[in-house]
């Protein structure tokens, strides 16, 4: 495993808008190499003159998916490459990444304990790889995706929960919002809190293994409240997310 | 090649020229004090914390808190860099350098790394050349208040000039060893030294 990451130049193939904010870049990659699910690519911009910006981005696809890899971007406001990816980049394109990255915030289907996946925003992106290599690997591991949205309309890969939801291979989906929800919404409508955890979390049992990715703070009270319901520190992964993550 | 390609129609930002030469490669200046960690965050009461110097020193010593903060504490205003690009300048912290630390310890001279260990189970390694003459500290406070815990408090490892990943949060005591041993992010993926300048962010 020990190996030099390199450079490579990978083709922009799809585009697939998620929601008002966050874009899917389908990317060919020459060079391309099995990644495991949680794991990030860097993003490498270079101006005419020389001058380069880096970010990382997590790999929203499966590792069955050979030659190709999905990142999902959300623009923010002040960025710099996530809104030349979002306003400029196109089909077609050629675009400099390195990867895949990170070795601690990942899940195998080989790991047997039951998964929780915790999610705040597009911290669902690196969730929704282990989402897609658990269905793609057949693992019947149980499993539970909570995740906090603002609005219905920021839900990413919203259809494809809803088909996953109804899918019967022992994937729970839990939604909530925290500021607008559908009409006649009767699930959770509140930032993610002790009771809301005990509730997803409690069916789960003891050997759960939590993996959180959201906003600094959102993550900061999930892992707290993990904690608090009784989970051991070391069976709770955390990554950040948003503008503040350095994206 | 990949070294001679331009991303079509990309400018960039730019945001601080004036800052750019202060900027190691890949990296970005943000206001912001991103917080970035593997797990929950510990949280251990200051009457059973402790900072311990152990391995291949004469005697161990150990600082209760009280005791830590009698030691000579000095500001340190640096530049920080984070492996996820960002870099955050003037940074203003108050602590102890690792020097004044040492002064209490008998170094034995086989000694030739440093692992810093946290709670929370985090460790990080650094070369102890990396670690003295005014290179490294312990840091309590941050821009003049105590140091909160989701940045380290209440005391972290701090070393500038490497990646900010080797500033190990929660940090509760350094062993000095002989041979290298790669710490928590050392073992997943990320160099083993860590200079933001050559860019050792990977293996």
């Amino acid at each position: 495993m020990k190996r030099l990451l390199e450079w490579q130049i990978a083709t922009v193939t799809s585009i697939h808008q998620e929601t008002p904010r966050a874009k899917t870049f389908t990317l060919q990659l020459p060079n391309w190499m099995e990644h495991k699910a949680g794991q990030h690519y860097d993003v490498r911009l270079t101006a005419p003159d020389g001058y380069q910006a880096q970010r990382s981005y997590s790999i929203a696809s499966e590792p069955e998916r050979s030659g190709e890899i999905d990142l999902t971007v959300e623009r923010i406001q002040d960025g710099e490459v996530s809104t030349y990816m979002h306003d400029v980049l196109i089909v077609g394109d050629q675009i400099e990444v390195r990867g895949p990255i990170g070795g601690y915030f990942v899940w195998e289907a080989a790991m047997t304990d039951p998964v929780l996946l915790i999610a705040g925003g597009s911290g669902v992106v690196p969730l929704m790889a282990m989402i897609r290599h658990r269905a793609a690997a057949g693992s019947k591991t149980p499993a539970r995706l909570l995740y906090s949205s603002r609005t219905p309309q920021d839900v990413i890969y919203s259809a494809e929960l809803d088909r996953l939801q109804g899918s019967q291979n022992g994937l729970g989906i839990f939604l909530t919002y925290t500021r607008r929800q559908p009409t006649g919404w009767s699930g959770f409508a509140r930032r993610i809190d002790v009771p809301m955890l005990r509730e997803v979390a409690g069916p789960l049992g003891n050997s759960t293994q939590a993996y959180v990715c959201g906003p600094t703070r959102m993550v900061e009270a999930v892992a707290d409240g993990l904690l608090q319901i009784g989970l051991p520190p070391n069976q709770i992964r955390t990554e950040r997310f948003g503008p503040t993550g350095g994206i | 090649m990949a070294s001679n390609f331009i991303s079509r129609g990309f400018t960039g930002k730019r945001r601080q020229p004036e800052a750019a030469e202060r900027v190691p490669p890949g990296q970005y200046i943000t206001p912001d004090f991103p917080v970035l960690s593997a797990g929950p965050t510990p949280r251990t009461p200051l009457d059973h914390w402790s900072f311990t110097i152990e391995g291949l020193v004469g005697e161990a010593v150990k600082w209760s808190w009280e005791q830590f903060l009698q030691l000579p504490v000095r500001t340190f205003v640096v530049d920080i860099h984070c492996v996820t690009k960002w870099s955050k300048l003037d940074t203003q912290w108050e602590g102890v350098s690792i020097d004044t630390l040492f002064e209490h310890i008998d170094l034995d001279p086989k000694a030739m790394y440093v692992t810093a260990f946290c709670d929370g189970g985090y460790t990080t390694n650094v070369p102890l050349v990396d670690v003295i003459n005014g290179q490294a500290f312990v840091a309590y406070q941050y821009d003049g208040k105590p140091l909160a815990a989701e940045h380290g408090g209440p005391a972290r490892l701090v070393v500038p000039h490497l990646y900010f990943w080797k500033s190990a949060k929660w940090v509760r005591g350094l062993r000095l060893t002989e041979k290298d041993k790669p710490g928590f992010w050392e073992s997943l993926g990320y160099n083993n030294h860590g200079d933001p300048w050559k860019e050792e962010r990977y293996w």
